[in-house]
């Protein structure tokens, strides 16, 4: 009768979240991301000692502070993608409004730590790089944009999601970040490319590349030299890129033992744009391949997941989120290895980073929560007759 | 408003017609061709996400692939790659015409560092100090540990003492590179024309030799041609009449207390040089740094030989008179009034320490040195003919010297050539030549009229280019010169040399003022120009002394027949043995007496 009167007493519809979040996300990736984190522990005890020593702290002062951040990283990957997608994406759209923000403000408030571009703000115990966190919420806002941008008598999302990513892309140029610039038009190509580009569309800007390419070899001495140096057969042993040849060479299939190497002394971006070059002359071929193994499989795994995602701005947001995430992992480990040219990019989750590492995690955490399975209407598929 | 047209519209109509909501129909309408949209977008990026899935594990396989490769291959010892192509080092010596050494190569090497591969760079830079007593230890120290720095040169050039106490300290980071450094085994001889070298474009395993002045410069190219395979280059000159005329000249110099002198000894026949001097001068060795402060003209890379012009004075009465005869308008005896007054322009022209030689001979003009009579000489030739003639003679242009610095030696003219430049230009005034040029025009007088090209260059046989003058004229002309040195009052007097029958013509110049307006009273360019043997000349002489003063005197001379003129003796009575010439004494000279003891 109460209940005639009064209605049912309110319940939660649907499972539980946590019962719920184990059931559908994805945790081949999850692991890799978590055996990621604890090889970036393991090299920064030998990778991040040499930098301690030369700051004068105590060995493991980096560790520490790996482990810090990365216990935050962890903490805020496992929140966002325990976040159902559309929460997930009003979040990156706050998020968004405020990295811009923060990127734009960068050549007023921003400290450039002497490194001759003004990238950071300076928090005092921790340094934070507004562009780091802007990659993942930029790509979820596009995603945004484009899926609306399909619907019927939908906004033109992609439009302003390119308007977005040309200006992002020049401030970021500007500070100079040119790393940083390329993933966001990296990403942003992909999602286009997954989007439905037209096949004609983009060999023109293949094209268009590959002409700007060839203008800047011809009109920039420092790119033309960064060029001449990738293309030349010989390594000068004296600079970064010939110590990090050397240490794999020297580390062979099973490395020169746990602390035993050498590179990490000369090398000054040991910690960060190098450290495959430790992890390579410490551990060995081994090492380097299950490293390369871990992100193959999550980014692999990700897009196949996403094959099968009926909603664009799922999809999307999935395929931008894996591939800057795959990419800055390929170039960091395709410099080490001179197969790129010499371009500075971390290797996500491994190298060394305060709230860059928290950035990353928010970023997998947004890509494990795009990834998790969700019914696909496959049973009005299979009424329909299959998948046609 | 645009009209958005009701879709499906026959079901539309049908539901109005039965008082249905044809929006539901509508919206139904739009839900399945969304989803059906949808479906078409997801099949399409299906294909391509997979293409993606297949591009990035092919990349990350060709990177594990790289990886492998790397790991597999054997480690070697890292060697820095040497820069390009590899540089030539051999560079051709160069010689005397006797063939002895003047510039040569010889292996050394260099110093460099890499600091990262220091193990004590403190102890380093200490001990390198006092290896090189030039370098500063604290300034090497700080370049040393420097992070930024991977490569320093330290020392282009070592001796094998300084290589081996570099050794023995014993530091991995120094290391060196092999060398060819050129040699100028003579040390300050022949300075000026071998100029000198420095190392081009450097590498760690050998460096480019390239000359950096005089005959190393002129010739750079030619030297380092391959194709040369090393033949030597060889020079007229003649090393020790060289090393003979610079030492005699750096005494004269001395002794007349001149700041600097000039003396060039030619082959009148084949414009050889066979001996050009210019000092003060410098060790090719180790050339100085080009001067920052004070007039270039008194640096020692100064080659006043070649490239200092100046009034050369009464050495220049002789084109005048050679011309007149000529030209047929003279002869030696014919009778010039050289008394005052003689007015051109305006211009009084006076003689030295106003003498009045009166009524003289156009020999005796050259013998006592006379402007007035040498100017009315100038006058009757005419300012186009004198042009002409002084114009063949090679002094209104620049050497060819075959060294760098010759170019820079272009002769001074008057831009109008007016009545009064002619009779000044007659006893060398107002037109201002380097010595290489006076000893050119000088040769043309002493070889029987022919005009040579001053070279370095060791040449075989005459090399006779114009004839400007007859036989006979510069018989007359070598008479002439030879008076004013045989003759009790001429003014070259102090220039005789028993057996070689010296000729030639003093002048004494008053330095212009470098700012300009007018000369210094007690500043002088004094010159000698002669030729011997006269009577069949072989060689020309000109000494220059720059401010020379002798002051054996009660007051203090400057004129070139006490200075210059002396010198210049000295010189020919040194070096003329050494060229192989024969003294001849006149039977009446010749007081030998044989006695016997009684």
């Amino acid at each position: 009768m109460t209940e005639m009167v009064y209605g049912a007493v309110p319940v939660a519809g649907g499972e539980p979240v946590l019962p719920k979040w184990w059931r559908t996300v994805d945790k081949w990736s999850l692991g890799c991301i978590l055996t990621l984190f604890a090889v970036g522990i393991l090299l920064g005890l030998a990778a991040s000692v040499p930098l301690a020593e030369r700051n004068g702290l105590a060995p493991f002062h980096y560790v520490q502070r790996q482990a810090f951040f990365g216990g935050m990283a962890l903490v805020a990957m496992l929140m966002t993608s325990m976040m159902p997608p559309v929460q997930v994406r009003r979040l990156a759209v706050i998020g968004f409004l405020a990295a811009f923000v923060a990127l734009a403000f960068l050549p007023f408030l921003g400290t450039d730590f002497g490194k001759g571009a003004t990238r950071w703000y300076s928090l005092g115990f921790a340094s934070f790089q507004p562009s780091e966190f802007l990659k993942p919420v930029f790509i979820i806002v596009s995603a945004w944009l484009m899926a609306a941008g399909q619907e019927l008598g939908g906004p033109p999302g992609r439009l302003y999601s390119f308007v977005i990513m040309v200006i992002i892309v020049l401030m970021l140029a500007m500070q100079p970040d040119f790393g940083q610039a390329s993933l966001i038009l990296f990403s942003w190509g992909v999602m286009w490319f997954v989007g439905g580009a037209p096949m004609v569309l983009l060999a023109g800007l293949a094209g268009l590349v590959v002409m700007g390419g060839t203008f800047a070899y011809n009109a920039s001495d420092h790119f033309a030299r960064r060029i001449d140096g990738f293309l030349n057969p010989e390594v000068d042993p004296t600079t970064q890129m010939g110590y990090a040849t050397n240490a794999i060479i020297e580390g062979g299939f099973f490395g020169v033992g746990v602390g035993e190497g050498t590179v990490k002394w000369s090398l000054p971006d040991a910690h960060t744009d190098f450290i495959i070059a430790v992890a390579a002359e410490e551990y060995g071929l081994v090492m380097v391949l299950a490293i390369l193994a871990l992100y193959a499989t999550i980014v692999v795994r990700s897009f196949i997941r996403l094959m099968r995602e009926r909603d664009p701005f799922i999809r999307y947001g999935g395929t931008g989120l894996a591939a800057i995430f795959g990419v800055q992992a390929m170039i960091n480990m395709g410099v080490a290895v001179r197969l790129l040219p010499a371009k500075g990019m971390t290797l996500p989750f491994v190298s060394y980073g305060g709230s860059s590492l928290i950035a990353g995690g928010i970023a997998v955490g947004m890509l494990l929560a795009l990834t998790r399975t969700r019914p696909q209407g496959e049973i009005g598929d299979i009424l329909r007759g299959g998948r046609r | 408003m645009t009209r958005i047209p009701l879709r499906p519209l026959a079901r539309i109509l049908d539901a109005r017609k039965k008082g249905e909501d044809p929006d539901a129909i509508e919206k139904e309408n739009r839900r399945l061709r969304h989803e059906e949209m949808r479906d078409r977008a997801r099949l399409r990026a299906e294909g391509r996400l997979l293409v993606l899935a297949m591009m990035f594990f092919c990349a990350y396989a060709v990177i594990g692939a790289r990886m492998g490769m790397l790991s597999a291959s054997e480690p070697e010892e890292p060697r820095a790659q040497a820069t390009g192509a590899s540089i030539m080092a051999s560079r051709a010596d160069i010689v005397d015409r006797h063939g002895r050494v003047l510039a040569t190569n010889m292996s050394t090497h260099s110093l460099y560092a890499h600091p990262q591969q220091m193990i004590e760079p403190g102890r380093a830079a200490e001990r390198l100090a006092e290896i090189f007593p030039d370098l500063d230890a604290a300034d090497m120290k700080r370049r040393f540990t420097d992070p930024r720095r991977k490569f320093l040169w330290i020392k282009k050039k070592l001796s094998p003492e300084q290589m081996q106490a570099v050794h023995d300290i014993g530091e991995p980071g120094l290391l060196f590179g092999p060398r060819e450094m050129r040699l100028y085994p003579n040390g300050p001889v022949l300075s000026h024309v071998l100029g000198g070298s420095s190392f081009g474009a450097e590498g760690v395993h050998s460096a480019e030799v390239i000359g950096t002045a005089g005959i190393e410069r002129f010739f750079d190219k030619d030297l380092r041609d391959p194709a040369r395979e090393g033949t030597p280059l060889a020079l007229s000159i003649d090393l020790t009449v060289q090393a003979a005329a610079e030492e005699v000249l750096y005494s004269g110099m001395k002794l007349m207390n001149a700041k600097g002198a000039a003396a060039v000894l030619m082959d009148v026949h084949t414009g050889e040089v066979i001996s050009i001097v210019s000092l003060p001068d410098f060790d090719p060795n180790d050339r100085p740094a080009a001067p920052t402060k004070g007039s270039p003209s008194d640096s020692p890379l100064f080659n006043r030989a070649v490239q200092g012009v100046y009034e050369l004075g009464s050495t220049f009465k002789i084109f005048a008179a050679s011309q007149a005869l000529q030209l047929g308008l003279m002869t030696p005896q014919t009778v010039i009034d050289t008394s005052p007054p003689f007015k051109v322009g305006g211009h009084r022209i006076g003689e030295f320490e106003n003498h009045n030689y009166g009524a003289i001979s156009v020999e005796e003009v050259i013998i006592k040195s006379s402007n007035r009579g040498t100017g009315k000489i100038a006058l009757a030739i005419g300012a186009e003919r004198q042009k002409d003639f002084l114009k063949s003679l090679g002094l209104f242009d620049p050497t060819p010297l075959e060294i760098t610095e010759a170019s820079g030696g272009r002769p001074l003219i008057p831009e109008r050539w007016t009545d009064l430049s002619t009779v000044t230009i007659s006893y060398g005034h107002g037109i201002s030549t380097t010595p290489l040029h006076l000893a050119t025009a000088y040769s043309a007088i002493a070889n029987g009229g022919h005009t040579v090209k001053p070279t370095l260059l060791k040449q075989s046989g005459s090399q006779y280019r114009d004839v400007v003058l007859s036989e006979q004229v510069t018989r007359d002309a070598l008479n002439m010169l030879r008076q004013v040195v045989s003759s009790d009052d001429g003014t070259a007097s102090f220039g005789e040399v028993p057996g070689y029958k010296v000729g030639g013509k003093t002048g004494t110049a008053d330095k212009p003022k470098e700012k300009g307006g007018g000369y210094y009273k007690d500043k002088v360019i004094a010159t000698f120009a002669a030729v011997f043997p006269t009577d069949d000349p072989k060689y020309a002489l000109v000494v220059t002394l720059d401010e020379p003063v002798e002051t054996s005197g009660t007051k203090p001379r400057r004129t070139a027949g006490w200075t210059a003129v002396p010198v210049a003796a000295e010189m020919i009575r040194r070096v003329a043995p050494l060229l192989g010439l024969r003294p001849v004494y006149d039977t009446g000279q010749l007081d030998v007496t044989m006695s016997a003891s009684d």
